[in-house]
């Protein structure tokens, strides 16, 4: 089993392919829940308090805005922890949406910079480009140590 | 209790900088609700070509489709709060288009303001009590005349100030500088009383503003306890006589400044800044101090003077006045010294702020800075316009307060 960084990190499809082929999805609703199931905590919606944007400085220097780096405190970790992951480009909103372009550029840089396994593909737009993505991300996910057919 | 005047927040980045509960609880203070207006993800999805702005970041994109929404009535709301990260230029073009269009296209109060993580209630509170004020109260900012005797408190960061109103005139003027909140609006009544000829117990209505009015205004019972934005404007158009149409009202403070757009007298769209004191009253204290003047020989020494022939970048009082002391060490005039000084205030209230409102003619420049006639000179130079200064401009918070206390005077 591998542990996959999927971007964008809220897509639902992407989690439960890779949760399919036996890894481990790593994205932001693992990292959501794990702020929002944290006891003692009162900062809603997503239980983010003013401390995440400090640690999200191991990640993105102090004049990026805080909104950036509260972000990187929850992809940050994870992008440190994945053995592999997949970028999805220009992926529609319904498909997942990170909300913030900035964050998005500096997750996808920080993920080439760790050298792991990646699969970046463009979002399909037609049926047969639906098909294609599916079987490479299929392929690419087979191909990962402790990866299982679905 | 009053039903929750309901502001619709448009944020990017509010949840993840971890200050929502300061949203929530600035609100909670002046009895307001935050909420996010409801959209679908069509609106998300036509936002961009709606607005004409195509923004990258999801949560921007979601922030126009908000705005539309509120725009068009589909969500209804009392005020606006557009709230962007620091130091992001994509959200800071959204925020400043936002504000436009929401001011232009709907009656909508809308403040907008960019946070760090360190962002108080604190901070927000003055903002979020300014668009509950005209939410609620557009009646008594209705009010042109002043009726009755009644006295105005501004306990000001700098200064506290009273002033006596009886019907519509000005009749006693107290001035001192802020020490302790209590003692020094103490001192001031006590001028004004005396000035004015009447008895405290004569008074009919008291209304208070300025940073110490939770504090002043509960202690003496007043009428009125209310925020120096509404207050300055309703004092600045009164003033100036331009109550009715469209004014642009510029206050320098000691702590921080205004620039608030105003429609027959009240507040449409304004800006607090007070990050830096380089941009401040307290940089022309400093300034003045230096040169071996007063403060209000600061203005006339500075139109004798020439402030092209000096650099100088007040941006941070740290490095401003280290511009001041390079200046005089190489020789320059303190009439040049003092002009560049001025010209270096008025340049960063109109790069930082002015350019967050829209600036309708006239402009009318209130508070003690206003005084200093060659602030008024170089703001006047950068917006190419003559600045209106009204009488009394620098007890502007005490004249607007005494005036719309007078809403609270009983007839009989």
């Amino acid at each position: 089993m591998a542990k996959v960084y999927i971007y964008p990190g809220t897509s639902l499809i992407l989690s439960d392919l890779v949760a399919r082929f036996g890894h481990r999805p790593l994205g932001s609703a693992l990292a959501v829940r794990e702020k929002v199931q944290a006891p003692g905590l009162d900062s809603p919606p997503l239980q983010i308090t003013p401390e995440d944007p400090k640690k999200g400085l191991r990640f993105a220097a102090v004049e990026v805005p805080s909104g950036v780096r509260g972000r990187m405190s929850l992809h940050g970790p994870q992008i440190e922890e994945a053995e592999a992951g997949i970028i999805i480009r220009d992926a529609d909103l319904a498909f997942g949406c990170m909300g913030c372009a900035r964050t998005n550029e500096l997750v996808q840089f920080l993920l080439h910079q760790r050298g792991i396994p990646l699969l970046e593909l463009d979002y399909p737009r037609s049926d047969e480009e639906g098909i294609r993505f599916v079987a490479s991300i299929r392929e690419f996910l087979e191909g990962l140590p402790g990866g299982a057919p679905a | 209790m009053s039903v929750p005047v309901r502001i619709a927040l448009l944020g990017c980045g509010t949840e993840y900088s971890g200050v929502m509960p300061e949203i929530y609880e600035a609100a909670r203070q002046v009895e307001a609700e935050v909420f996010y207006p409801d959209v679908t993800l069509a609106d998300v999805r036509a936002a961009g070509k709606g607005f004409g702005l195509d923004v990258h970041s999801a949560d921007l994109r979601l922030m126009i489709a908000r705005a539309e929404a509120l725009v068009a009535g589909r969500t209804e709301a009392d005020a606006v709060f557009v709230a962007t990260c620091f130091r992001c230029a994509e959200a800071a073009i959204v925020r400043n288009e936002l504000r436009r269009y929401i001011h232009e296209q709907s009656r909508l109060p809308v403040v907008s303001y960019s946070f760090t993580e360190r962002t108080t209630a604190g901070t927000l509170l003055t903002r979020m009590e300014a668009l509950v004020t005209i939410a609620r109260r557009r009646a008594l900012l209705a009010r042109e005349r002043q009726e009755g005797l009644t006295m105005g408190l501004d306990s000001g960061s700098a200064t506290t100030k009273a002033i006596i109103m009886k019907d519509n005139e000005v009749i006693g003027t107290g001035w001192r500088p802020t020490t302790q909140v209590q003692q020094s609006a103490d001192e001031v009544i006590e001028l004004a009383l005396a000035e004015s000829g009447v008895r405290r117990s004569e008074i009919e209505a008291v209304g208070v503003t300025g940073y110490g009015r939770f504090l002043l205004g509960n202690a003496i019972g007043a009428d009125l306890i209310q925020e120096e934005l509404t207050v300055n404007s309703k004092g600045a158009v009164f003033l100036a006589d331009r109550q009715h149409g469209f004014a642009t009202v510029i206050d320098i403070g000691g702590m921080d400044n205004k620039a608030i757009t105003v429609q027959d007298g009240i507040p449409g769209v304004f800006t607090m800044g007070g990050i830096c004191a380089g941009a401040s009253g307290r940089f022309l204290e400093m300034t003045s101090k230096r040169l071996g003047v007063d403060i209000t020989e600061l203005g006339p020494l500075a139109m004798k003077g020439m402030g092209g022939n000096v650099s100088m970048n007040s941006y941070c009082i740290v490095f401003g006045t280290q511009s001041l002391v390079n200046a005089l060490a190489a020789g320059n005039s303190p009439e040049d010294v003092a002009a560049a000084a001025c010209h270096s205030v008025a340049e960063q209230v109109y790069e930082q702020q002015l350019q967050e409102v829209d600036i309708r003619e006239p402009v009318i420049m209130v508070g003690g800075t206003s005084l200093i006639s060659g602030l008024v000179h170089a703001m006047g130079e950068l917006l190419q316009t003559e600045i209106l200064v009204p009488p009394h401009s620098q007890f502007i918070g005490a004249v607007g307060s005494a005036l719309l206390a007078s809403g609270f005077v009983r007839k009989g």
